[in-house]
């Protein structure tokens, strides 16, 4: 049995795994959803395609990663929901109309379809902005000015488009020929803007939270963190340029960007949650002052220990099963 | 205008209304798929391959459905009733979290193979998956329904400071009502489920299908409905006897029975009135509540006048009690009528198929009925003589709350129009598709060729 401290630390290293996780998985379907051509049917078909098989695992990291908060951390559960009600229920209403599209346009009468790949599209900007809008709020402690709603807007846009990013890496992976051709055309866009946007975001963070700033550049925390923002920028060069070269060879390492992106994200995102660590709500509540009782904490903890591998084994075993590229793929 | 809690109610009852409405189907119809696939893999008849095909597209649809609504559910908890993740989160929070851990994920993942990977993978590993999804819907029932159930017959807990603490898991998981809730709701699902089968195969009959698996499921959901219809009336009982042990006043908001006293009738119809404390237009069999509540003529049973303040709003629980138990038998009726036909006249009626396509959805009816009796039959208590709904409410702007119910109802309607529309749109389509391919008589493992407005995914 584990006593409440080390719960505490337990707990939220699951959370900030499964909410990796979803910002990755999601993360790329709603980018896929966000690029869908309308007009193009074929192309439109071929994208959901390759995201058909896994959308709905993906959204399950968000569920698991809000019911982690849920158990482990009531206290900054309510506190957290209850600042962002209204951009919480604007996500939601987004994931419900995008998962809905998602099934709909396949199934509906074919003069319909159209208009569920609208919804399908503006359902994934929607999630994917309130998403971005909300880590904005999250980040600045819920204050309320308008330097904070700006900065959330900001997060908002810079989120987005880490998602489309992604999500084109995905489809330069799973597709080829000439939709393959316009993936790494809008993936070229996005790495250049999403880089913008990281050092845009990491910059004012250090700038509106003092205690983040004193936090990377002092001894001996900035020694570890440091180095994280400068891997960061030669994974970025590193992006533009396999992306380049995939232009003219678009058969010989189509997965790396992929990879380099998802790398990206994970940097990102530990540089993030050390910022903060160990706040659960940015300056106004640690781990240790909401973590739950211990009784509840040891009995989900063991399921989770023989539960949350196998979680990872079987998605393993869906990853390839569907690999490839997705056209290849028969569906009925 | 409505004060926050009251708007916090409605806006999580019309949610919780709508979710329910998906998951009851799918939980039951996935257990079909799976009899439809085995049946195919052991007499590679393609029939079963027909109607595995047909009723996956539906299960695909309904299922999205249930997803994208049930994830409203675990923000809801931390939006609007905040009170009742402090009060009581050290119980309800691992019981979601297990339903998340062991359901959730082995589901959605496997759905991906049983959806899109029938030609990714073996027959048997495509079986299997079906298999799996099938648990996984189940098991999630299993956990909801746990802690529902505990939250109307607490066990297993202590109370230190103010705040719910497990002592015993076991007792927790399978508290007094469990075995009840869970077993009646699961029955419920199949009965809702096996009315969409026989439904919807109806529908396609009377638009001239000539084909075989419309026959094929029509006898497959009325045989299951023959079997499940009495059965649930026989677990629904148990389940009120169970309800009568624990939760009286509810019982007594059930029966409209406001002095506590023998002999006491079943009221087929009444107009209960708060105010007065009275009946009106009563309309009853003598004795038959008392003897089916304690199995005596002269069996005591209380009334609502000893609950005063403290039982459940008696018009609603009343009214849907008759209207759930009104369906079940109208269910248990028509199943056996057509079926009896079937087995007679190897054939149902034209006006009995009309009837059981009326009927595709009448699953839905008897379960929101029953649920709003046992749901609405425990308040004023959110957690049964542990919080009030009051307590747990939360304290954001009641126009922050009218804002996100208006959202919620008109992208709830629509998507109940277009998801009624899609299903019988489905059926249409399915008249005008071939018998068997050539092919799939001759060599069954082959791909078959879809026609190109039947979209080529899920």
């Amino acid at each position: 049995m584990f006593d409440q401290q080390s719960l505490a630390v337990i707990f939220v290293s699951l959370m900030a795994l499964s909410t990796l996780l979803y910002v990755i998985l999601d993360g790329y379907d709603l980018g896929v959803g966000m690029l869908l051509p309308i007009e193009k049917k074929e192309h439109a078909d071929t994208m959901i395609a390759s995201i058909g098989p896994f959308w709905d695992a993906n959204e399950t990291w968000l569920v698991f990663a809000v019911g982690l908060l849920l158990i482990a951390f009531p206290a900054a559960y309510n506190l957290i929901l209850k600042a962002l009600y209204l951009p919480s229920v604007v996500m939601l209403i987004g994931l419900i109309l995008r998962g809905v599209a998602f099934d709909f346009r396949a199934k509906a009468a074919v003069s319909h379809r159209k208009t569920w790949d609208k919804t399908f599209k503006a359902g994934s900007f929607i999630a994917a902005l309130s998403q971005g809008y909300i880590l904005g709020i999250y980040v600045t402690g819920f204050e309320q000015s308008w330097m904070a709603t700006c900065f959330a807007i900001m997060s908002a846009f810079g989120v987005a488009c880490a998602y489309m990013l992604i999500g084109a890496c995905w489809l330069v992976m799973k597709t080829n020929g000439e939709l393959q051709q316009t993936a790494i055309k809008y993936a070229q866009r996005c790495v250049a803007i999403t880089f913008i946007g990281v050092v845009l975001v990491s910059g004012l963070n250090l700038w509106v939270n003092p205690e983040v700033y004193e936090k990377w550049f002092t001894w001996p925390y900035g020694l570890f963190l440091l180095p994280i923002p400068m891997v960061c920028c030669i994974a970025f060069f590193l992006c533009f340029n396999v992306l380049r070269h995939l232009k003219k060879m678009p058969e010989h390492g189509s997965g790396l960007p992929f990879f380099i992106t998802v790398f990206i994200f994970t940097l990102s995102f530990f540089g993030l949650s050390f910022s903060f660590f160990p706040d659960i709500v940015p300056n106004q509540l640690t781990i240790w002052q909401s973590v739950a009782a211990p009784e509840s904490l040891n009995f989900i903890l063991w399921g989770a220990f023989i539960v949350v591998p196998t979680i990872l084994a079987y998605t393993i075993y869906s990853y390839r099963v569907f690999w490839g590229k997705a056209d290849e793929l028969n569906y009925y | 205008m409505l004060e926050t809690e009251m708007l916090s109610r409605i806006q999580f009852a019309l949610n919780i209304s709508f979710h329910i409405l998906f998951p009851t189907i799918t939980i039951a119809l996935c257990w079909f798929l799976v009899f439809f696939k085995v049946r195919y893999d052991q007499t590679q008849h393609p029939v079963w391959m027909r109607a595995y095909r047909f009723w996956v597209k539906v299960f695909a649809l309904t299922f999205a459905l249930g997803v994208v609504s049930g994830i409203t559910m675990s923000f809801q908890f931390g939006t609007n009733w905040p009170g009742y993740m402090e009060k009581v989160g050290n119980i309800a929070g691992p019981l979601l979290g297990y339903e998340v851990l062991t359901a959730f994920f082995l589901e959605a993942t496997f759905l991906g193979i049983m959806l899109f990977g029938m030609k990714k993978v073996s027959a048997k590993v495509h079986t299997f998956a079906t298999i799996v999804v099938a648990i996984g819907t189940t098991l999630s029932a299993f956990w909801i329904l746990s802690l529902n159930s505990w939250m109307h017959t607490p066990t297993g807990f202590e109370i230190r400071d103010g705040v719910v603490f497990p002592v015993d898991w076991f007792a927790v998981i399978f508290n007094p009502s469990f075995p009840y809730r869970f077993f009646h709701m699961m029955i419920a699902s199949g009965l809702t489920a096996s009315f969409l089968v026989a439904g919807l195969s109806a529908y396609r009959l009377l638009l001239g299908d000539e084909k075989q698996a419309p026959k094929l499921t029509l006898k497959v959901g009325l045989t299951v409905a023959v079997i499940l219809a009495p059965l649930q009336a026989f677990v629904g009982d148990l389940h009120g006897l169970n309800t009568f042990e624990h939760q009286p006043q509810k019982v007594a908001a059930m029966e409209g029975a406001w002095e506590t006293g023998t002999n006491a009738p079943l009221l087929l119809f009444a107009i209960p009135d708060e105010e007065t404390r009275t009946n009106s237009y009563e309309l009853g069999i003598p004795n038959l509540a008392s003897w089916i509540l304690t199995h005596k003529a002269d069996g005591e049973i209380k009334g609502l006048n000893d609950f005063i303040d403290n039982h459940p709003p008696v018009k609603p629980v009343f009214y849907g009690f008759r209207v759930m138990v009104g369906m079940g038998l109208l269910m248990i009726l028509v199943a056996w009528l057509a079926r009896f036909q079937l087995y007679k006249q190897q054939k149902v009626s034209k006006g009995l198929l009309k009837v059981l396509v009326w009927m595709s959805f009448s699953g839905w009816i008897a379960t929101l009925a029953g649920w709003y009796v046992t749901e609405i039959g425990r308040q004023p208590y959110l957690v049964s003589g542990i919080l009030t709904v009051k307590e747990a409410v939360t304290d954001i702007a009641a126009e922050n709350v009218v804002i996100s119910l208006t959202m919620y109802v008109v992208v709830y309607l629509c998507l109940l129009v277009a998801y009624l529309h899609t299903i019988f749109l489905l059926a249409k389509r399915a008249v005008k598709v071939e018998e068997f391919e050539n092919e799939e008589l001759t060599n069954v493992t082959s791909p078959y060729r879809e026609d190109e407005w039947e979209n080529n995914h899920v």
